[in-house]
C-alpha cells in the first residue's frame, strides 16, 4: 500500500534492519508507531523516563532490569533500530532458516534469546551469574515474606544446583544447560487480517523436549 | 412474612453449612442450599400436604435478584469487563441465540420423531422454552465459579456473558410469547423484524438507561457532602430505580442495572467518604449473600410440589442433553472465530471450562413460572424440566467442576522436577515477556482507548467526580496514602505492644492535631494523626527528644531483628520457599470478583509491593545520582488556581522518570514524598534512607519503614489544595522559582524539609 511505503521509507536504513532482524514491513510499521508514542517529546530516541512512563513495567518486579537491557552500557538514549533489534530477541525462531555457515547467527536464535535473559541476571556483564547477582535477582523476585537468611540459602542451594565447575558463580554454559529442557517459544507476531494491527500473542513455556530444530 | 421466615431460617442454618469444612470443599454451597431447601420443602411439604412456600415469580424477580445484579456490577473489574467486551458480546448475543434456536429446534425435530409421546406443543413454544433455558444464569455463574478459582480472563468471559445475555433472554422470550399469542400462521418477516428491532431497543435501551442512573447517582454522591450519613442508602436506592424503571419501560431490567454499577462504581468511590464506602460493600455483599442464599433455598423447596411434576423421560432427558452438547459446541465455534481477532486467544482449556460453566438457574425457571397457562398447556412441563436442569446444572456440573479444572489443568502442565534455576527462570521468563508485550503496547494501548481514558479524565470525572476526589485520583497518590494508612496504624500498635504510647505523647510539644495545624484542607486527605511533632520542631540535635527516639528504635528494630533470627533454625526448603513466594506475572493472577470477600487479593497486594519496591530502588538511584551535583530544583506552590505554571523541564533523566511515571504525559504531578528536598546533601530527606546510628535495622525493618517518629516524616503533610496560600509552604519562598503548569494539573508540593516548615507554622 502506499501509505506503508511512505512510512517505510521514513524511516533510516529500513531495509537493513529487516535484514537484520527479519521482521516485515507491517511489524517494522507497527513498532514505529509504538516508539513514536513511546517517545512523547518527539526526539528520535527514548530515553529511561520514557520506558518509566509505560506503568505496568513498574509492576513487573524485573522491569527495571528489562529497560536497563535497552541501553546499551554508557549509552542514555535508545533509538529505533536498537529498539527493533532488542525486541527482535522475541520473535520465534526460524525454523526453516537455511544454514549458512558464514551468516552470523539471527537475533531470534535460541542461543541469543537465552543470552538476553542470562544477561538480566547478570547485570555486570562479566559473563558469570555471581552469588550477589542472583541474590539481587532472587530479592527482586520473590516477595517480602522471605527473610535475608533464607533468600540466602536459596542463592546457595541455586548455585549448588547449576553450578558445574564448582567456581560459585553461574556461567553462560552451565546456565544453558541448566535450560536444556525449556523451549523458547516467544512472541509470535501476526497481522491481524485486513488491517496493519499488529496482533501480539504469547505462547507459554512448554516443558518439551529439546527442539532438535535449533542448534 | 413467608419471605422473611425462610430468609431467617436459612440464614440461621447457614453457619452449620459453613461449619462443616469437608463437605462445602467438594459440594458448592449453592448445591448443598438446594439440598437444603428439598429438606425444608419436605417439612412444609409434611405439614400442610401442599406446597405454601414458593417461590413466585414477582417475588424473585423484584426483591431477590436486583441486589445480585447490583452487588455482582458494582464489583466487576471494569478495566478487565471492558477490554474484553467484544468477546463478552459476541458469547452473549450470539451464544445465546444458538443455544436457544438449536435446542428448541432439535427438540421439535425429536418431537415430530415421536420420541416424546403426545404433547399438546408447538414448534413455537419450544422455540419459547428454547429461549428461556439457554441464558446462563449469572447466579450460578458466580456461585460455582467463587470456589473454582479459574484465571481473570476465562472469569470474565464467563461472567459477563451470564450478565449480558439478559438482554438476548428478555427479548428472544417476549418475542416466543407475543408469537404464541399471535399463533403460527400470523407470523411474517414484519414479525421477524419487529423481533429483532426490539432487541435494539431493549438491549442498547436498557444498558441506556443504566448509564443515565449512573449518572444520576454520581452527582447524587458529588453533593452530598453534608449529608454523609444517608450516601450510602442512595446507592441502593438508585441501583433498584433503574431496575424498576427499565422494568417498568419494558426494557431489560438486568442490563439496566449492570450498567448502572458498572459506570458509577468509579465515581461513587471516589466521592463517597471511606465509611460510607465500606458501608456499601458490606450491605452490598450481605444483601447479595441473602438473597443468593434464598434463592437456592427456593429453588430446592419449589421441588417438593406434587402439583408441578410432569414427567416426560424423552423430553428431560433430550433437555438436558442437548442444552449440554449445543453449549460446547456452541463454545468452541464461537471461541474459534473469536480467536482470529483475539491479541490473547482463549485457549481450548479455557473452552472447556467455559462450556462447562454454563450453568443454568433461578432465571430460567422465573420465565418459565410467569408462562401463561393458558397459552402453554405444558407449562408444568417446562417447569418440571427447567427445575431438572437447573438440578443438573447446579449440582452436579457445580460438584464436577474443580475437580475438572485441577484434572485438566495437572494433565497440561505436568514438570518433571525442576531444578531451582529452572523455576526462577520459568518465572522470570513470564515476567520478562510481559514487560515486553507492555513496551511493545498491549491491547488497552491503541487509540481508541487512550482517547476514551483522555475524554473521560477531563470531561467525565469533572462532572460527576468531587473536585477533592478528582485531585485524589492520583494512583500513586492512593497508594503512598494507603501505605501512611498502614504504617500508622502499624506504628501504634507497635507502640502499644512496647508498653505505652508515652513516647509518642512526649512533653516536648502537645500531641499535634493534622486538622488544626494544616487547616482542613488536610483532613480529607491525611489521617487523623496523633503524632510527636517535636522532632520537626527542633530537629535531631534536640536530644531529648533523639533519645526517646533513639531508644526506641533500638527496641523496635531489634524485635523484628529476633523475629527472623528465630526462623533461620528452621530447616528452609528452598524450592518449597520459592513455589510459595515468587512474584506472579500478570498473566497467573486470580479474579478478583468474589460474593464473600472484597478485601484485597494476593495479587493486588503482591502488585503494590512490586510497586512500591521499584519506586524505592528508582528513587535511590535518583537520590545517588543526584547527590552532591546540584540540588533538585524547588518547586513551589503558586499562589491563584488560574495561573498557569509548568514545572521546568528536568533533563535528569531519574528525576523526570519519576515523575512522569503514572501520568505518561509531559506535566507532571508532584508526589512529595517522591521529590525529595535537597537543599543540602547532608539533610537525608528520604526518611527510609536516613541513617541512624542506632541498631542497624534488618532489611525487612528497612522495607517495614517507618517504625520510628523519625520516620513518620513520611507523612509529612503533602500539598493537595492549590487554593490557599498555606502558610507554611510560604515558609519557603527562598530558592523558589515560579515554573509554569498546564491548566489541567493540580500541582502537589512539598518544599524543603519538614525542619524549615516548623518554623513558622505554628504561629
Amino acid at each position: 500500500m502506499g501509505s506503508t511505503n511512505s512510512t517505510l521509507l521514513k524511516i533510516p536504513n529500513v531495509e537493513v534492519l529487516m535484514q537484520e532482524t527479519g521482521f516485515s514491513p507491517a511489524h517494522i510499521i507497527r513498532l514505529h508507531d509504538r516508539f513514536k508514542a513511546l517517545d512523547k517529546e518527539g526526539r528520535g530516541h527514548l530515553c529511561p523516563h520514557d520506558f518509566g512512563a509505560i506503568k505496568e513495567l513498574a509492576m513487573n518486579p524485573i522491569g527495571d532490569r528489562i529497560i536497563g537491557a535497552f541501553f546499551s552500557p554508557g549509552k542514555e538514549t535508545v533509538d529505533f533500530h536498537t529498539f527493533v533489534k532488542i525486541l527482535a530477541h522475541f520473535r520465534p525462531v526460524d525454523k526453516d532458516r537455511p544454514k549458512e555457515p558464514n551468516s552470523p547467527e539471527p537475533i531470534n536464535s535460541r542461543s541469543n534469546k537465552l543470552k538476553f535473559a542470562f544477561q538480566l541476571y547478570d547485570q555486570d556483564k562479566d559473563g558469570k551469574i555471581s552469588r550477589d547477582e542472583l541474590l539481587q535477582v532472587l530479592r527482586a523476585m520473590l516477595g517480602m515474606q522471605v527473610t535475608d537468611e533464607q533468600l540466602e540459602s536459596i542463592a546457595d542451594r541455586t548455585i549448588q544446583e547449576a553450578d558445574l565447575d564448582r567456581d560459585d558463580t553461574i556461567s553462560f554454559e552451565e546456565f544453558r544447560k541448566a535450560c536444556k529442557h525449556k523451549r523458547f517459544t516467544m512472541f509470535r507476531f501476526c497481522i491481524r487480517p485486513g488491517e496493519r494491527k499488529l496482533m501480539l500473542t504469547l505462547c507459554h513455556w512448554s516443558s518439551e523436549l529439546q527442539d532438535q530444530h535449533e542448534l | 412474612s413467608k419471605l422473611s421466615s425462610v430468609f431467617s431460617l436459612s440464614l440461621s442454618l447457614y453457619p452449620v453449612i459453613e461449619l462443616n469444612h469437608h463437605v462445602i470443599s467438594v459440594v458448592p454451597e449453592s448445591g448443598l442450599l438446594i439440598i437444603l431447601g428439598f429438606i425444608l420443602g419436605g417439612i412444609v411439604w409434611g405439614a400442610d400436604k401442599a406446597q405454601t412456600f414458593k417461590l413466585l415469580p414477582p417475588t424473585f424477580f423484584y426483591y431477590l435478584l436486583p441486589q445480585i445484579i447490583l452487588d455482582a456490577s458494582y464489583f466487576m473489574p471494569n478495566k478487565l469487563f471492558f477490554s474484553n467486551l467484544g468477546s463478552i458480546l459476541i458469547y452473549a448475543i450470539f451464544g445465546t441465540c444458538w443455544n436457544a434456536a438449536t435446542v428448541g429446534l432439535s427438540l421439535w425435530g425429536c418431537y415430530e420423531a415421536g420420541v416424546m409421546g403426545n404433547l399438546d406443543i408447538g414448534l413455537l413454544q419450544f422455540l419459547l422454552f428454547g429461549s428461556l433455558i439457554a441464558a446462563v444464569d449469572p447466579v450460578a455463574v458466580i456461585a460455582v465459579f467463587e470456589e473454582v478459582h479459574v484465571n481473570e480472563v476465562l472469569f470474565i468471559l464467563v461472567f459477563g456473558e451470564s450478565l449480558l445475555n439478559d438482554g438476548v433472554t428478555v427479548v428472544l422470550y417476549n418475542v416466543f410469547d407475543a408469537f404464541v399469542a399471535l399463533g403460527g400462521p400470523r407470523i411474517d418477516a414484519e414479525e421477524i423484524f419487529k423481533g429483532i428491532f426490539s432487541f435494539v431497543v431493549v438491549a442498547f435501551g436498557g444498558s441506556f438507561l443504566g448509564v443515565v442512573f449512573a449518572v444520576l447517582l454520581s452527582l447524587l454522591t458529588r453533593c452530598t457532602k453534608h449529608i454523609q450519613i444517608i450516601e450510602a442508602g442512595f446507592v441502593f436506592v438508585v441501583g433498584y430505580l433503574a431496575y424498576l424503571t427499565a422494568d417498568m419501560l419494558s426494557l431489560s431490567a438486568i442490563l439496566s442495572v449492570t450498567f448502572c454499577g458498572i459506570c458509577c462504581q468509579k465515581y461513587v468511590n471516589a466521592n463517597m467518604d471511606e465509611k460510607s464506602v465500606t458501608t456499601v460493600r458490606h450491605a452490598m455483599k450481605v444483601l447479595a449473600n441473602g438473597s443468593e442464599t434464598m434463592i437456592f433455598v427456593f429453588l430446592g423447596i419449589t421441588a417438593i410440589d406434587t402439583e408441578i411434576w410432569v414427567w416426560n423421560t424423552g423430553f428431560i432427558l433430550l433437555t438436558l442433553l442437548f442444552v449440554f452438547i449445543y453449549r460446547i459446541i456452541g463454545v468452541f465455534l464461537l471461541t474459534w472465530m473469536l480467536n482470529k481477532f483475539r491479541l490473547v486467544p482463549i485457549e481450548v482449556i479455557d473452552q472447556v471450562v467455559m462450556s462447562y460453566g454454563g450453568l443454568r438457574g433461578a432465571v430460567a425457571y422465573g420465565l418459565a413460572a410467569m408462562l401463561d397457562k393458558d397459552k402453554i398447556p405444558e407449562k408444568n412441563l417446562i417447569i418440571s424440566t427447567t427445575l431438572i436442569v437447573v438440578y443438573f446444572t447446579v449440582i452436579l456440573q457445580g460438584i464436577t467442576m474443580k475437580p475438572l479444572v485441577q484434572w485438566l489443568k495437572v494433565k497440561r502442565a505436568a514438570h518433571a522436577d525442576l531444578k531451582l534455576i529452572e523455576k526462577l527462570n520459568n518465572r522470570a521468563f513470564d515476567h520478562i515477556l510481559s514487560a515486553v508485550e507492555d513496551i511493545c503496547g498491549r491491547i488497552g494501548d491503541n487509540w481508541w482507548t487512550r482517547g476514551w481514558n483522555r475524554f473521560e479524565e477531563n470531561y467525565i470525572s469533572w462532572l460527576l467526580m468531587k473536585p477533592k476526589a478528582r485531585k485524589n485520583r492520583d494512583y500513586l497518590f492512593s497508594i503512598f496514602h494507603k501505605l501512611n494508612l498502614e504504617d500508622a496504624v502499624n506504628y501504634v500498635s507497635e507502640g502499644e505492644r512496647q508498653g505505652s504510647l508515652a513516647f509518642i505523647r512526649s512533653d516536648e510539644v502537645a500531641n499535634v492535631d493534622f486538622k488544626k495545624q494544616f487547616g482542613s484542607e488536610f483532613t480529607d486527605v491525611m489521617p487523623d494523626i496523633m503524632v510527636d511533632m517535636s522532632n520537626y520542631e527542633l530537629g535531631i540535635e534536640n536530644f531529648s527528644v533523639t533519645s526517646i527516639v533513639k531508644d526506641t528504635i533500638p527496641s523496635v528494630s531489634l524485635d523484628i531483628h529476633g523475629k527472623d533470627r528465630k526462623n533461620v533454625a528452621d530447616d528452609i526448603n528452598a524450592h518449597h520457599l520459592l513455589q510459595q513466594h515468587l512474584y506472579r506475572s500478570r498473566k497467573n493472577h486470580r479474579h478478583k470478583f468474589s460474593r464473600s470477600h472484597f478485601s484485597i487479593n494476593q495479587s493486588e497486594d503482591e502488585v503494590q509491593e512490586i510497586f512500591q519496591r521499584t519506586m524505592r530502588s528508582r528513587l535511590e538511584s535518583f537520590k545517588s545520582a543526584k547527590m552532591g551535583v546540584n540540588p533538585a530544583k524547588k518547586i513551589t506552590k503558586h499562589h491563584k488556581k488560574d495561573l498557569t505554571h509548568k514545572v521546568k523541564d528536568f533533563h535528569d533523566a531519574s528525576f523526570t522518570w519519576i515523575a512522569q511515571l503514572y501520568k505518561g504525559s509531559v506535566t507532571i504531578k508532584m508526589n512529595p514524598v517522591f521529590l525529595p528536598a535537597m537543599d543540602s546533601p547532608t539533610h537525608s530527606s528520604l526518611p527510609w534512607l536516613m541513617e541512624t546510628d542506632a541498631v542497624a535495622p534488618s532489611q525487612r525493618a528497612q522495607w517495614r519503614l517507618l517504625w520510628t517518629p523519625n520516620r513518620l516524616r513520611r507523612l509529612a503533610p503533602m500539598r493537595v489544595s492549590t487554593c490557599s496560600t498555606d502558610s507554611f509552604l510560604m515558609a519557603d519562598l527562598e530558592e523558589h522559582e515560579e515554573k509554569p503548569q498546564t491548566d489541567h494539573e493540580e500541582e502537589i508540593f512539598q518544599s524543603g524539609p519538614p525542619k524549615k516548615h516548623s518554623c513558622r507554622k505554628f504561629h
